[in-house]
């Protein structure tokens, strides 16, 4: 399918474009930018007069619930809201039941995601056996199955030395080892930020030193094993600065926030606000506004939707008791734009958290409209506006903290490998 | 979300879930209320028919014997029917969830549930769910809030002390684990007093409880200067089993209420303690029982305040 999309504003952070050009797909490829081939004839002409063009966003941490959670979600309802989020390619952790841990269930997974034909999926394979921090993966067959990075999700290591070990083992194949700084005994039972207001609500409380000190162990080993790592859901300003300061001594470390981190806060929880009752937690203004700090200045590399669709009866359980997580896929490209908007940020370097820059971390060719490159695109209305009602949002998970509140942005058509997979 | 879900529009108490954010003229409404009550339960037939023909379930899913008995008596004084749901023993066991069981009793017409549990925010979940019309009180939400305690000891210290503008009170024990404490706190300063302490060891304090308020003291002698009113918590005894305390004897040794220690606070001054009582532990018998301990009081008058919270949310 030979498709033409002109007279659009064409915005590739990589490419630094940021004017209105035409694109010309073909094959499943972009084949031009500009002025059109001779001999294109195109099958459909898309008109994006008035719409931003971009390369299709990548993400970082979408939680699919397949296999083993499909009352939460399936992975036709979360491709599905994927698509209509501008999200191409994302990466899925592996605290599925049972965990991504053997490469006959990563297979599955692929192949699953390939026959439904929407967007890329890319397994962050288990880097321990049952997420149990205890013995390690095949990691090298878990790669030929189409893991492209290994990672603990949320689950803890307990033992130092485990995890020390799983470094060096990953680094020996040069994977990436992706972790969520979080101590798991000071962290403990927490469900809140250990500040004002989980002491006025008697929320059971999770420190920043349960962050940092997890980060500075993390960050003493990456020096010391040579593994790639990927800090993942940064929290805390100090965390922020940590990072700064390793980065400035030259460790190639990378980090990204997840989108509800740099527009909430602790104050966002009100009344026992379950939807609010995220991983890691929502943290104090000051935290909030050093990750967007750290964003602009490239301590923080990426932006994830960190899309965890969580059932409803989940949620309308006291705060304590409730599941934490919220669902993103369709919500983080407008947050992104919002948060552009507020802090005065161009567009293009914004959409390079999205793209570019998650792209670079996975190792993945993709995120950018190069001549030749594949044909992941995403068309964008800027000015639309939209409620965020559950009624709208594809996801099976309508659990959100912005919930009733309107957005600014609606994708009009995204496309994979050239195909139009979402069109509204 | 934000915005206070125990008021309705016309800034009418709906629910009484937590102190926090109540107007001053609503927590005078209740203590005052309360004043008209004392007479009743000091009367032979200690009956009033406020609240005839109304349904009040209590519902708790947490073990309590003390604070059910207070409602239950305060709800039968008014002449309402009373039914007693131990839920911790029966549907939660079978899987139900909070909500469902709420929703099951709200279709027996209930007008009234009185809702303990264990973890923080459940009242504000069922104040939120249940249908316009039926009431809910907390009566403890895991540390959150215990506001018809907070309340029963405004009443108690206004009993004895007359003005609130002039009062130095400390609060005395575990901060952290407290839904009592926190009620108190924010009832506190919400009437005026100019100063609210807490004494308490540092394993045992939450983060930035200054931002609620108050003064924080690690040292009794310090802490006590100058104190018209002191505010004893209740050590549970799991806390003695984690890391946060080394034993209930050097707890009692520093942090412990004695006739010494009382000695520095006024002369004049006041202990209450909401109950149940560790001799021995965070109080000595000879002050519980002393003539400066208000204690028997509070029981009596939590009837009164706990009827007139009813009354009150009835519409009456």
């Amino acid at each position: 399918m030979k498709i033409h999309i002109k007279n659009g504003h064409l915005i590739d952070p990589k490419n630094g474009i940021d004017v209105i050009k035409d694109v010309f797909i073909a094959a499943g490829k972009v084949v031009a930018i500009g002025a059109e081939p001779s001999n294109f004839k195109a099958s459909r002409v898309i008109d994006a007069k008035g719409l931003l063009v971009f390369p299709g966003l990548v993400d970082l941490s979408v939680r699919l619930r397949e296999p083993g959670f499909e009352y939460k979600a399936t992975l036709e309802s979360e491709m599905k809201a994927a698509v209509a989020g501008g999200i191409t390619s994302l990466a899925c952790p592996p605290d599925t039941d049972p965990p991504l841990d053997e490469p006959g269930l990563v297979e599955m997974l692929k192949h699953r995601a390939k026959s439904l034909n929407q967007a890329h999926v890319y397994p962050i394979g288990a880097l321990t056996q049952g997420l149990k921090g205890e013995r390690l993966t095949e990691m090298a067959e878990l790669h030929d199955a189409g893991c492209v990075v290994f990672g603990q999700s949320d689950a803890p290591f307990i033992n130092t030395r485990v995890m020390m070990q799983a470094m060096q083992y990953a680094a020996t194949f040069g994977f990436s080892v992706w972790l969520r700084p979080q101590d798991v005994s000071l962290a403990n039972s927490g469900v809140a930020h250990d500040g004002e207001v989980a002491t006025r609500l008697g929320l059971p409380a999770i420190p920043v030193c349960a962050e940092t000190i997890a980060l500075s162990t993390i960050i003493l080993m990456a020096r010391e094993t040579g593994a790639r790592v990927h800090l993942c859901r940064i929290s805390s300003a100090e965390g922020v600065s940590m990072i700064r300061a390793a980065k400035k001594d030259g460790l190639t470390i990378t980090c990204d926030v997840a989108v509800n981190h740099i527009h909430l806060s602790e104050m966002d929880i009100g009344f026992f606000d379950s939807n609010c009752h995220l991983v890691p937690p929502l943290r104090s203004l000051s935290d909030r506004d050093a990750l967007r700090i750290g964003l602009m200045d490239g301590t923080i590399d990426a932006i994830c939707s960190d899309h965890t669709p969580v059932d409803e009866d989940a949620k309308l359980l006291p705060f304590g008791e409730s599941e934490a997580g919220s669902t993103g896929l369709e919500l983080l490209l407008s947050l992104v734009l919002k948060w552009s908007l507020e802090m005065k940020i161009p567009l293009i370097s914004a959409l390079a958290a999205i793209t570019t820059e998650p792209a670079k971390i996975l190792g993945i060719d993709v995120g950018h409209l190069s001549l030749g490159a594949i044909a992941d695109l995403c068309i964008f209305d800027p000015n639309q506006y939209w409620n965020v009602e559950a009624t709208v949002l594809r996801s099976q998970g309508k659990n959100t903290p912005f919930l009733g509140i309107e957005l600014q942005g609606k994708v009009k058509y995204t496309l994979v490998n050239g195909s139009i997979v979402y069109e509204n | 979300m934000n915005n206070n879900p125990q008021l309705n529009r016309d800034g009418e108490l709906q629910h009484l879930l937590t102190t926090e954010g109540l107007p001053i003229s609503i927590l005078l409404k209740i203590l005052d209320t309360a004043e008209s009550f004392v007479g009743v339960t000091e009367r032979d037939i200690k009956k009033v028919p406020l609240l005839r023909g109304k349904s009040i379930f209590n519902l708790f899913f947490e073990p309590s014997t003390r604070t059910r008995t207070t409602f239950e008596i305060a709800a039968k004084r008014l002449s309402a029917d009373v039914v007693n749901l131990d839920v911790a023993a029966s549907s939660q066991s079978k899987g139900e969830t909070m909500l469902d069981t709420v929703n099951n009793l709200s279709a027996m017409h209930a007008d009234m549930f009185i809702v303990r549990h264990s973890q923080s925010g459940a009242a504000h979940l069922i104040a939120r769910h249940v249908k316009p019309g039926i009431h809910v009180i907390n009566a403890g939400d895991g540390r959150h809030a215990h506001p018809t305690q907070a309340l029963l000891d405004m009443f108690t210290i206004r009993r004895y002390k007359k003005d609130f503008h002039s009062l130095r009170v400390a609060i005395i024990g575990d901060i952290l684990h407290s839904r009592v404490a926190r009620s108190q706190i924010h009832a506190l300063t919400t009437l005026g007093v100019p100063e609210v302490r807490v004494i308490t060891p540092k394993t045992l304090l939450s983060n930035k409880v200054e931002r609620l308020g108050v003064q924080v003291y690690h040292d009794m002698a310090q802490g006590l200067k100058d104190v018209d009113v002191l505010l004893m918590l209740r050590l549970q005894n799991e806390r003695m089993l984690g890391a946060r305390l080394p034993s209930a004897e050097e707890y009692f040794k520093y942090y412990g209420l004695t006739q010494e220690k009382l000695a520095l606070a006024s002369q004049d001054a006041i202990v209450l303690h909401p109950g149940p009582m560790n001799r021995g532990v965070e109080i000595d018998s000879a002050v519980a029982d002393g003539k400066q301990s208000v204690i028997l009081s509070q029981v009596t008058f939590g009837i009164a305040v706990r009827m007139a919270v009813m009354t009150i949310l009835m519409g009456n």
